[in-house]
């Protein structure tokens, strides 16, 4: 059987174009783009190539605004200690509760160490920004507000062009992490007041380890990791060539299958999601429908455990991932779905379904088939589900465990 | 993916006596939907002989819990109660053919499903030391809490001490920072409370300092290959070696109210009767894990601290 790959917000297949554009950097083209020889030039053209590909997905004014990194998280890290560097006087960081830890622990570790303030912006029950607490916390102390485009768990959009331009009023930088947006979304820089972005290759059909920041002009960057030249010496290290070649391609296919990014993906998504509700009870979509990423659902299942839910998922084919702490190793379901203030009966049982322009309807029609009988067979083994001939939740006082 | 062994799996596909007995002489519930799992054990004991004839179990959680219970379950079906609380979580683990470090807890909550039920039974009221706070060390499922009492009721400022007592750090050791965090914490209470000396309290920066590799005395090379065979110990050098290591802890926990006793040595279990303030305290098993440490240090070799 065909396996089913629904978990494209953790990681999605390299495309076969872009594995082709990448193979000749490996083997005959191996130069170093440094380099004052044939070697090295040929690879300065094909770097080139590369930067507009990404410099026109992204809608950058110039080229030289996208900064290569390892991935998102060095991007994100480069991109708030930077922020604290340049600054001077300003000591405060401003944030939201539902951040990837390549913020959310970096600020952690900076509030901890080295005397940061840092505001971590909350979130309603649907996942929507708290945009009145974030105007507040800005002002004459903030260095940078960083809030991501796009939440990977739930999908849910911030309203970033506005939060850039109110970041601007106070006089603070603005950046996004926006690993799951890029690619998924149209975007124009230009047009906006952002001034950092962070993206990885991996999100959109590119290699893994190869991501960027985007820093527009006149932005004062202070590198994060310092040596050579490269990227005009904003980050040392030689030039990823093939991972860059390969994000290169990626972000041209993404450009060219953007609409149907918008359009057929959402139209798979939208009609898992519904499928999913109709066929099982005690179950509720997380997160913003109204403004969402096309491709992503997270739906909660009540009285059982994600992980669980996986491994049956997995034995039949389907791959997708949950906010279960299980999965995790920690005791603590998702950051995000707590802050949505999602009980603990669903948050441990929430799914994470993601598309990509690779899924069809067959893997629709999978999950639709195999979802019910998992959740069944599950909720019959969990303490705190009792059916008494209909879909009725035991009542909280008959299951009392001892400790807390 | 966790590396579930083909046993786990197999509980976990098809787990047996899972579900609502009718009945149950004594049900044992444990654990939180806010920790992600729970379990509860419904046992049917024939009190004439005492014996557990059949148990169910009904699971919140991930593959390795509701495994975890199913194998709990087919451990004490047909073991008098007595024989059934000599079970540990290990035991669960190893019948299992073991389960990833992060996933010990999963037997943990086993192991006190069983005492409560059996508490259930016998009309006891069940007390369970389980602390909420982060897990610390993910190798032996040490809770911030259990580092906290460990530290506070033995006086601990190493962090060497602190793995003899809870195992934690024991392994893989990268939690060491998240340990040193919770003794200097522990420590620094201790001493605001008047219980520790200021001069004796953990230091992480003198912890922290590079260690250099004691030099050894010729070339690396020039030494022989060869298997360091122990001379065998006989039964009763054994025995004093224990009763030695014993002696010597007593008057540690004396210091704390309690006192550890040898009673017998069968293979490689040592029995030990606790008594004074060791008894019932939520300390018992880390005392009685502070001791197996030293044992085992002693004789260098395996063996399991039992309190009867
Ligand atoms: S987590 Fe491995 S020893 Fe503590």
């Amino acid at each position: 059987m065909r396996p089913v790959y629904l978990d494209n917000n953790a990681t999605t297949r390299v495309d076969p174009a872009a594995v082709a554009a990448m193979l000749p950097f490996f083997t005959e083209q191996f130069g170093n783009a440094s380099s004052m020889h044939a070697f090295g030039a040929s690879v300065g053209g094909a770097l080139k190539t590369a930067r507009r590909q990404l410099q026109a997905l992204l809608g950058a004014e110039h080229d030289h605004e996208i900064i290569y990194t390892s991935g998102g998280t060095e991007s994100d890290n480069t991109a708030i200690l930077s922020a604290l560097e340049t600054q001077g006087q300003r000591t405060e960081v401003i944030t939201s509760v539902v951040e990837h830890p390549a913020i959310l622990a970096l600020c952690d570790w900076l509030e901890k160490h080295k005397g940061t303030t840092v505001h971590r912006i909350p979130v309603d029950a649907k996942g929507r920004l708290d945009v009145e607490a974030y105007r507040k916390a800005l002002g004459p102390k903030t260095a940078i507000a960083s809030i991501m485009w796009a939440n990977n768990e739930t999908g849910t959009l911030f309203p970033v062009a506005r939060l850039a331009e109110m970041a601007h009023e106070a006089g603070a930088l603005f950046h996004t992490d926006a690993v799951q947006a890029v690619g998924k979304l149209p975007i124009d820089l230009k047009s906006t007041e952002i001034d950092m972005l962070s993206l990885s290759g991996h999100k959109l059909h590119g290699p893994k380890g190869i991501g960027a920041l985007y820093v527009r002009k006149g932005v004062r960057l202070r590198p994060l990791i310092r040596g050579g030249h490269q990227e005009r010496g904003r980050r040392a290290g030689t030039e990823n060539a093939p991972a860059i070649i390969g994000l290169g391609k990626a972000a041209e296919l993404a450009l060219a299958h953007m609409l149907d990014e918008q359009t057929r993906v959402k139209a798979l998504r939208d009609r898992l999601e519904q499928g999913l509700l109709q066929r099982i009870g005690n179950s509720f979509v997380t997160g913003d429908p109204e403004h969402r990423l096309p491709n992503t659902a997270n739906i909660a299942f009540e009285f059982i455990e994600g992980e669980a839910i996986l491994l049956l998922l997995n034995r039949a084919g389907i791959a997708a991932s949950s906010g279960s702490a299980c999965t995790s190793g920690s005791l603590e379901p998702s950051h995000v779905l707590r802050a949505m203030k999602v009980p603990y009966t669903a948050a441990h049982g929430a799914i994470r379904f993601s598309f990509s322009r690779e899924n069809g309807d067959e893997d629709v029609d999978r999950v639709l088939e195999a979802m019910p009988g998992i959740i069944a067979n599950l909720r019959s083994l969990s303490p705190f589900w009792k059916e008494r001939g209909q879909d009725r939740p035991a009542p909280a006082a008959a299951f009392n465990p001892t400790y807390a | 993916m966790w590396e579930y062994s083909e046993k786990v799996q197999e509980y976990f596909y098809n787990p047996k006596n899972a579900g609502v007995m009718e009945n149950a002489s004594g049900i044992g519930d444990v654990g939180a939907i806010s920790c992600g799992d729970a379990l509860r054990l419904m046992i049917k004991v024939d009190p004439a002989t005492d014996t557990i004839t059949d148990a169910r179990f009904q699971t919140f959680g991930c593959g390795s819990a509701i495994a975890s219970s199913s194998a709990l379950t087919e451990l004490i079906i047909g073991k008098t109660i007595a024989e059934a609380l000599t079970l540990t979580n290990q035991d669960i683990a190893d019948f299992l053919g073991g389960l990833p470090p992060e996933k010990m807890h999963c037997s943990v909550m086993g192991y006190e499903a069983l005492r409560a039920a059996v508490a259930n039974y016998r009309g006891e009221a069940w007390e369970d030391d389980h602390e909420e706070g982060a897990l610390v060390c993910k190798c032996f499922g040490v809770d911030e809490g259990m580092i906290e009492r460990a530290v506070r009721m033995n006086g601990l400022t190493t962090l060497e001490q602190v793995t003899h007592f809870t195992k934690a750090g024991g392994s893989c050791a990268t939690c060491i920072e998240g340990i040193e965090e919770v003794l200097v914490k522990t420590n620094a209470a201790m001493v605001a409370e008047g219980l520790l000396d200021a001069a004796e309290a953990f230091d992480p920066d003198q912890a922290a300092r590079p260690v250099r590799r004691p030099k050894a005395g010729k070339s690396p090379l020039a030494i022989k290959l060869e298997p360091v065979s122990k001379p065998k110990l006989t039964n009763l050098q054994r025995i004093r070696l224990i009763e030695e290591a014993i002696e010597g802890l007593r008057p540690f926990l004396r210091q704390d109210g309690g006192d550890c006793e040898l009673i017998d040595v069968e293979g490689d279990r040592v029995m030990v009767k606790l008594s004074g303030a060791c008894v019932g305290c939520q300390m018992a098993s880390i005392t009685v894990n502070g001791v197996q440490e030293r044992l085992i240090e002693k004789l260098g070799q395996p063996l399991r601290v039992i309190p009867v």
